[in-house]
């Protein structure tokens, strides 16, 4: 057994992947479970679910369309520093606020300059609502999770203004912008997979699932194998060794909360660029705290978040067709599975280790 | 007149779920969870007392539904050492997802409960004599129409942070939860167990935040619907925080809170001189941002219990 307070030892492998599978299988058989509660089958649940996020091109490119939020929000959540960025919601509205006031007056211009001009709003804006939480952590000490909650509850409220009494169309009653010039539309993947002569279904897949592969590409690359993400990790770690070692924890504090803002930002890319083209209330729609739940599923790895985004994606895709099919289901099921995820693999993640660690000990010998 | 009754209306879940908060917090425990144990609470009030037609048996409900919740939260945190925001946030998602699943499969009315009537909602209260004494200059109308009307519950929340204070500070207990979240190591060297005094906190802030959700749909409303919280227990933490975690500052947070939303619903569009029209949205954010503001210093000093957040892990 191990020695009390430390988890217990397990080989790198189970911790990697068995570990998490195992947590994600709990959270699966406990939602069967509360399936079998209400009185439905699960294997049915499932299949549906199966159906409905891969069934057909179209459903495909729902759930990756969904993915690519997912993919953003889940980059967002900064683990590696040591702080745990719950804002990802508040930044993703104000950098969709940001990407909506550059395509409202971008009216005229080529779309190769409204795009990196969209990235750069879209990462200024979020980047710039996670910058006064960070500030205020690394120079006045408030707690950074107390302060991105009430940030989030402050973007909501100021969204609802300007869209309300600021930005709506005028003449109309729904609190929204009026549709963007063409030009600023993020081409949608139907549309760029025709001029290649590949049909494919309708979906709101656009362009931005490619920048969410390049983001997810440059983060690994920045926390691996640059300085800075060399910082990041120490700080994380070991804040007193990190100090020893004459890196400033303010700094590096600001600098992750900042990057974690841009990236949730690009949320703005593909929902107001790509799928409304106009802005909204609440595009955001609970992408900021799935992202919690990609981000502990996937360990803080691109790769395991990619992943993790993916299945979410097809959670959330096949959720819906999950509630149409199956009516005694709501669309609140998929809230139920993330809900459970975040539990078992954020809170009780080490709840399964001793056993697996009891296990594996006679069959591979722990380090 | 109306402002004043409208306020604390709105306080009572509030300082219910703040002073819950406050048990757990200064303990040690973060519980960002407040929000999912008064939304669990109010759905199964409303469904017990749906079924039952008696909303005691809602209330009965309603309480243990949270106490199970701060049980599992405590599990994460306290036994299994897991990381207390996850944990809460964890709770809050479950809880929103789970609430209109159970509420539409039971019920099939999208996810909300059958509209209570009759005895299985909190009706008002008379306080004695309130007819008597309306007549009396001054203190009769405050008696008669201010304190006087409301039903259970708010009467408890008046006297909850009485009663919490009084434990806090001069019950023994109180002095563990309070040492357990400044130096749990010395708690442990004088042979208390250190989890155990954790739980029973929690189990006071689960008690607590069971009696505000429970407000929330039988007495307030009457029935439960889909998010009803929406963000209450967000800003009954953020009003723990604003009283430093202390019950009776906490109370007065509570109360300013609630008297900004009562005043913002009767400020809508109205012009006051020098300022103007003031956005209902500004009001709406306004306990935020003083939250925020408080955090970073600019208000006074916040100072935490200085344990919490961290497992505690027993060295060998």
């Amino acid at each position: 057994m191990s020695p009390r307070g430390r988890p217990a030892e397990i080989p790198a492998w189970a911790d990697l992947a068995l570990l998490p599978l195992l947590n994600l299988g709990a959270a699966l058989g406990a939602s069967g479970l509360l399936i079998v509660i209400i009185g439905e089958d699960p294997r049915r649940a499932m299949a549906t679910l199966a159906a409905g996020a891969f069934g057909s091109a179209e459903s495909l490119g729902y759930t990756l369309y969904y993915t690519t939020n997912f993919i953003f929000t889940g980059l967002a959540v900064a683990f590696h520093a040591g702080l745990f960025n719950i804002g990802g919601e508040g930044q993703a509205y104000i950098g969709g606020l940001g990407v909506g006031l550059l395509c409202l007056a971008a009216g005229g211009l080529p779309f190769g300059l409204v795009l990196p001009l969209a990235i750069g709003c879209a990462a200024l804006c979020g980047a710039g609502w996670a910058f006064v939480p960070a500030v205020l952590q690394a120079k006045r000490g408030s707690h950074v999770v107390i302060t991105t909650i009430m940030f989030n509850f402050i973007a909501s409220a100021l969204m609802t203004y300007l869209l309300v009494n600021v930005l709506i169309k005028p003449g109309q009653q729904s609190p929204e912008t009026r549709e963007f010039a063409v030009n600023t539309w993020m081409p949608a993947a139907h549309e760029m997979l025709g001029w290649m002569g590949i049909p494919a279904g309708v979906s709101p897949l656009n362009l931005s699932f490619v920048c969410a592969i390049v983001c997810s590409i440059l983060v690994w690359g920045y926390i691996w194998h640059t300085r800075w993400g060399y910082e990041l990790r120490v700080l994380g770690q070991n804040e007193m060794a990190a100090i020893y070692g004459g890196i400033s924890p303010a700094r590096t504090i600001v600098l992750a909360m900042t990057i974690s803002g841009a990236l949730a930002g690009f949320v703005g890319l593909n929902e107001i660029m790509g799928v409304h083209h106009r802005l909204l209330l609440n595009f955001t729609g609970g992408y900021g705290y799935a992202g919690i739940a990609v981000a502990l599923m996937g360990r803080n790895h691109p790769l395991g978040i990619a992943l993790a985004a993916l299945l979410f994606g097809a959670l959330y895709q096949g959720g819906s067709e999950l509630a149409f099919e199956v009516p005694a289901l709501t669309r609140e099921m998929v809230v139920v599975v993330q809900g459970l995820i975040i539990l078992l693999c954020g809170a009780l993640e080490n709840m399964f280790r001793p056993f697996l660690a009891a296990r594996l000990a006679r069959v591979v010998p722990a380090r | 007149m109306a402002i004043t009754t409208a306020t604390l209306r709105v306080a009572t879940p509030l300082v219910l779920a703040a002073l819950g908060g406050l048990f757990s917090e200064r303990s040690g425990v973060v519980d960002i969870g407040l929000e999912g144990k008064m939304l669990g609470a109010a759905f199964a009030a409303a469904a017990t007392a749906a079924t039952t037609g008696s909303a005691w048996a809602g209330l009965a409900a309603g309480i243990l539904a949270a106490v199970t919740l701060a049980l599992v939260h405590g599990y994460a945190c306290i036994t299994q050492n897991g990381n207390q925001v996850v944990s809460g946030m964890a709770l809050n998602i479950l809880i929103a997802g789970l609430t209109p699943v159970l509420g539409h499969a039971w019920f099939r009315q999208g996810g909300q409960t059958p509209p209570l009537s009759g005895d299985a909602r909190f009706a008002g209260l008379e306080l004695p004599l309130a007819n008597n004494l309306a007549g009396v200059p001054v203190l009769g109308p405050i008696y008669a129409e201010i304190l006087s009307g409301h039903n259970v519950l708010v009467y408890i929340a008046a006297i909850a942070a009485g009663v919490v204070a009084w434990v806090v500070y001069c019950t023994r207990f109180g002095l563990r939860v309070r040492a357990v979240g400044e130096n749990p190591s010395a708690v442990d060297t004088a042979g208390i167990s250190v989890a155990a005094v954790r739980y029973r906190a929690l189990i006071a802030s689960g008690i607590l935040c069971g009696l505000a959700g429970t407000y929330l749909s039988i007495a307030h409303t009457a029935g439960f619907t889909r998010d009803m919280s929406a963000g209450k227990g967000y800003l009954a933490l953020a009003a723990l925080i604003f009283g430093k975690w202390r019950p009776m500052p906490t109370v007065l947070a509570c109360l300013l809170f609630a008297c900004t939303d009562a005043v913002q619903v009767r400020l809508q569009g109205v012009a006051l001189p020098l300022i103007g029209v003031i956005p209902v949205q500004f009001i709406q954010a306004l306990p935020y941002v003083l939250t925020v503001l408080l955090l970073a210093g600019f208000v006074g000093k916040a100072v935490a219990p200085r344990a919490i957040g961290v497992p505690y892990v027993k060295e060998a």
